[in-house]
This record gives structure tokens, sequence and C-alpha cells, in this order.
């Protein structure tokens, strides 16, 4: 039975005699292959060498200081809520008054922690975060940890560092 | 007594300059090989180990030296150590009558052949040598007590035989041509240019097919086929016994490079050889003979790599075919065809242009003769019988 009209019959020829020597077609394999010996190799030599990952790459965690230098984070724990692997964990505290100018909010996360071990990149706590204060960098891989104890990351290694502000292209 | 002492060491010296030449191209052999190989893939290869990798040798040899030394159970532990000392102690003889070059002159009428020893038979030595080598991964696949080991032995072994007889014959033709079987007068008769090649292509093409099949290089890597024997003769092999096999394959690779440039390529002939000797001198001149021969090798060497990472291995019904009914009656057709070559222009006096001139018809003469046979015989085959 024929399902479509696709089926292609194949002639199984008899060999011609160029064929059944071999030596020409070795001699056209070898000629690739030589061409492919002088071509330059598309290796990218990795430590030393990094490529481009893309705008959309999640990498790094950063919470987001906003254009006056302050925490933008309120501590409100829904990218704990939305975290699939229970990574991200908090303590909330009140602002005293005279922090106007290290956060943004009345409430922010006192202790901010991401375990590194749990996370697994997915941006869901990007997506979550009313006050548009966590990102995942495009530009920035979480370092290898050789020690139990580097494992979670907290606010000394996440929050911005206004010296060296994470921009987005869409954001300029 | 001063002369043989002279002698003596120069020869001794000579002799150990040539091992640790054998030696350091088949250490570097390895190195190139997946240099190659990687260029050949578009790729970088190995480069960590040094500036360009240059130490990946030295560290390969190391690694294989810490690795656990094993022998199996029930192995029979003496030919176990034998195998690969025999394949190893057979690729180093065979260098032994190449001639690396021509004679040296060492002072006060001393002359001073680069060549180990100069024997009337030989390519006959070489072709015993070689034979023996077979021994080595024969006896070390037996020894494993493993039955993929010893598959592998057996491919290896009537492999080797299979291909001798094609190999033979080719050089037969060479022997024809030359009336002698020592390498040195083989060489001598192709000075100035009239290098075998021209005389015997069809030989010379028969040669090298055989030359892979006999240092068990790709497309004839039956024997170590890790699809269907997982490592093939050296499965059971470990640390610097399975070295020894894989440097023996090398120091063969150039070996057998050394000896198609001396059969083939005119040896440490090369062109304005009388331009060098009359402007410095005749030392300099085959010490640069002494350079060409080693190129000749390594070029062979690179063309071995060339075809590893080009094609894909034979079947072993292919390979069994290809040698008893494809190459033998190649060769006993080039036998005749050398016949012809040696007896025209001598009866006609003709001048040896018209001897390379009968040499290139060859080719299209044989070529009809398979068309002949091919419509007689084998048009009937279907393609799926044959190698795809």
């Amino acid at each position: 039975m024929k399902l479509s009209n696709r089926t292609k019959v194949l002639e199984q020829e008899e060999l011609t005699l160029a064929e059944r020597i071999y030596l020409p077609a070795i001699a056209g394999g070898m000629l690739t292959t030589l061409k492919h010996f002088f071509q330059k190799p598309v290796t990218i030599r990795y430590p030393e060498q990094k490529r481009y990952l893309g705008p959309v790459f999640r990498g790094h965690h950063i919470l987001k200081r906003d254009q006056n230098g302050a925490e933008r984070c309120t501590a409100c724990g829904l990218c704990a809520v939305a975290c699939p692997a229970e990574a991200i964990s908090m303590v909330a505290e009140e602002r005293k008054k005279g922090e106007e100018t290290l956060y943004r909010e009345e409430k922010y996360a006192k202790v901010y922690e991401i375990n590194m071990l749990r996370c697994i990149f997915c941006g869901l706590c990007e997506e979550a975060c009313p006050k548009e204060a966590i990102f995942l960098r495009h530009d920035k891989m979480v370092p290898v940890f050789n020690d139990r104890n580097e494992v979670i990351f907290g606010k000394d290694k996440l929050v911005e560092k206004m010296d060296d502000r994470y921009l987005r292209d869409g954001w300029k | 007594m001063e002369l043989t002492s002279t002698v003596f060491t120069a020869k001794a010296i000579y002799v150990g300059v040539i091992f640790a030449i054998t030696l350091g191209v088949a250490a570097y052999s390895t190195y190139f090989e997946r240099i190659f190989a990687a260029f050949f893939q578009d790729r970088v290869g190995p480069d960590r180990a040094g500036p360009f990798g240059i130490l990946q040798p030295l560290a390969d040899a190391v690694k294989m030296f810490m690795k656990e030394d094993f022998i199996p159970a029930n192995s029979s532990k003496w030919l176990f150590i034998l195998g690969p000392c025999l394949s190893m102690f057979t690729a180093l003889m065979t260098s032994a009558v190449i001639p690396f070059g021509d004679t040296i002159d060492l002072g006060n009428g001393v002359k001073f052949d680069l060549q180990g020893i100069d024997v009337n038979i030989g390519i006959l030595w070489v072709f015993g040598i070689v034979s023996l080598g077979v021994y080595g991964i024969l006896v070390g696949g037996w020894a494993s007590n493993n039955k993929y080991s010893l598959l592998g032995a057996i491919r290896a072994a009537s492999q080797n035989i299979s291909y001798e007889l094609a190999m033979g014959l080719s050089i037969i033709s060479i022997l024809m041509m030359t009336g002698s079987l020592s390498t040195k007068a083989i060489v001598e008769a192709q000075q100035n240019g009239h290098w075998n090649i021209l005389y015997q292509p069809v030989g010379f093409i028969l040669f090298i097919i055989c030359a892979f099949a006999e240092c068990n290089r790709t497309p004839f890597d039956l024997p170590e086929c890790e699809t269907e024997l997982i490592g093939g003769y050296h499965t059971e092999y470990s640390s610097m016994k399975l070295g020894f096999y894989l440097f023996a394959e090398y120091i063969n690779m150039f070996v057998s490079g050394a000896v198609m440039a001396t059969l083939y390529f005119g040896g440490y002939d090369y062109p304005f050889y009388e331009t060098v000797v009359n402007s410095f001198g005749e030392n300099v001149a085959n010490f640069i003979g002494f350079g060409a021969l080693i190129g000749k090798a390594l070029f062979f060497v690179f063309v071995f790599m060339w075809v590893r990472w080009t094609l894909p291995r034979f079947r072993y019904d292919q390979l069994m075919n290809l040698g008893w009914t494809g190459l033998i009656p190649i060769a006993m057709f080039n036998v005749v065809w050398t016949g012809l070559i040696i007896l025209l222009p001598a009866e006609f006096n003709l001048s040896s242009l018209a001897s390379i001139g009968i040499a290139i018809a060859g080719i299209p003469v044989l070529i009809v003769g398979l068309f002949i046979y091919h419509s007689i015989a084998g048009g009937k085959k279907k393609k799926t019988a044959l190698a795809r």
C-alpha cells in the first residue's frame, strides 16, 4: 500500500569499472581531506577564549540598585515562591530613618541568599519580581566553586556594584 | 688495525644515530598523528604540553609508564611478555639494511657507507624481518587467553600472509629491473633521476597498498578493529607493553616509508646532486642525500596518516577479496609487463624515455584488461555486493 507518492525506487545498478578500481574515489576522498587540512580550525579554545552567549543567556544573578544607588529589592518573597528549586531565601527588615539612600522601599532584604547548587537558572525569579530587582546576567557565569562553604551566595556577591553596573541593551 | 677501529667507531655512531632517529620519529609520529588528525577534521589537536604541544610524546610516555602493568591470571606469562618485545625488536631490525646515504669520506682514505650492513639479500632481509613481526602480534594475542585477542592475532597473521604475496610479486618487478637483491644496488640503479616510480607506477601502487596492510594501518587495521574485537590483539595489554605495540606500529610506518623511498623513489638520490658535489664537496652532498631519504620517508609517514583519516576500514571478506583476487593478478600482470619494459628497449635500442612510455602504456592496457574481465566475469555483480 502506498501511503504517499514520495517513495523512491532505488535501482541497484552495476558498478562501473572506475568504481570497481576504487582508486579514483580514494583520490577524490583524499583531496577532500587535504582541503580540510589547510582550512582554519573551528575550535574555540574555551578557558582562554569565550564566545558571546547571546542577549538572553541566563547567568549570574544580580540584585539591581536604582539610579541613585538604592537597592530595589523589597523582600516581598515572590522570587522565593516562584523558584522551582527553592534556592532563594531571605530575611526582611524595616527601613530605619536615614537609610533612604540605601534602600528604595520601606522594607528591604537584610539577608538575601541563593544556593547555587540548587539554582537551575530558569529565570522565574526574574519574571516574578515586581520591583525589577533581580536579574540573571547575560554576560557573566557563576564562577566555579570548590568548597561547600562557597555554594550559598549572599548579598555581598549578588548586589550590584555602582562602579560596575549591569545594563542590558534594551534598557539604554 | 687503525682503519678498522675508525670504521667500527663510525659504524657504532651511525647505528646509534639511526636508532635515535627511528625512535624519535616514532615518538613524534604519535604527536603528529594526533595533530594531523585534528587538522583533517578542522580541529586544533594537542597543544597544551609545551609550545604547540611538542612535549606531548613525553607526557604520553609518562602516562604509559605510570599505568598499572597488568598480566591476566590465566595467560602464559612469558609469551605475554615476549609478544611486545618481538614486535619492537623486529620493527627496529628492519632499518639495518636500508641505505640511508651514500659513502662518506672520513679522511685518510677511509670510506664509510651510510648503511647498517650491505648484505646481498637486502630486500629479502626486510621481508624476513617484517614477516617475523607478525609473530609479535600472534604470540601476544595467543598468550592473552582472550577470544578477541586471538581473533585479532589470527586476522593479523592471515592478512600479513595474504598481502606479502602481492608485495613480493611487486618487488619481483624491481628485482627484474635491477638484477640484484641488494638495497644498495637498487638505489644505485636509480641515480640521476631514474627513479623506479617512473618505470613501475603500477608496482608502486601495489606496494603502497600492501605496505598499509603489512603495517596494520587503516584501511586495513582489522586486527585492532574496535567495533568487533574491542582492542584486537592488544585487548589485554596495558602500560608500556601496550606502548611497545603502538610504538612498533609507528616504527614500522617510518621504516616502510624508508623502504618505499629506497625501492621506488631513488633512495638518497635528489635533483641537482652534481651541482652540490661541485660546490660543496661530496660529503656535504651525501649528507643532504641522507636528509633527502629521511624526508621521503617522512612524506610517506604523512601519506599513511592522510589515508588513515580519509578512508574507512575494510570488511574482512573485502580485505581478503582485494588481496587475493585483486592485487595478486595485477601484480602478476605487472611482472609480465616489466619483462616488456626491459626487453623492448634492449631489443630495439630505445632510450630510457621509451621505457617510461612503455611503463605508462601499461596502465591503460591494465584497465582495458580489467574492463574485459569485468564485463565477462564480474558483470553480473550488483552494487550491494561490493564495498560501499
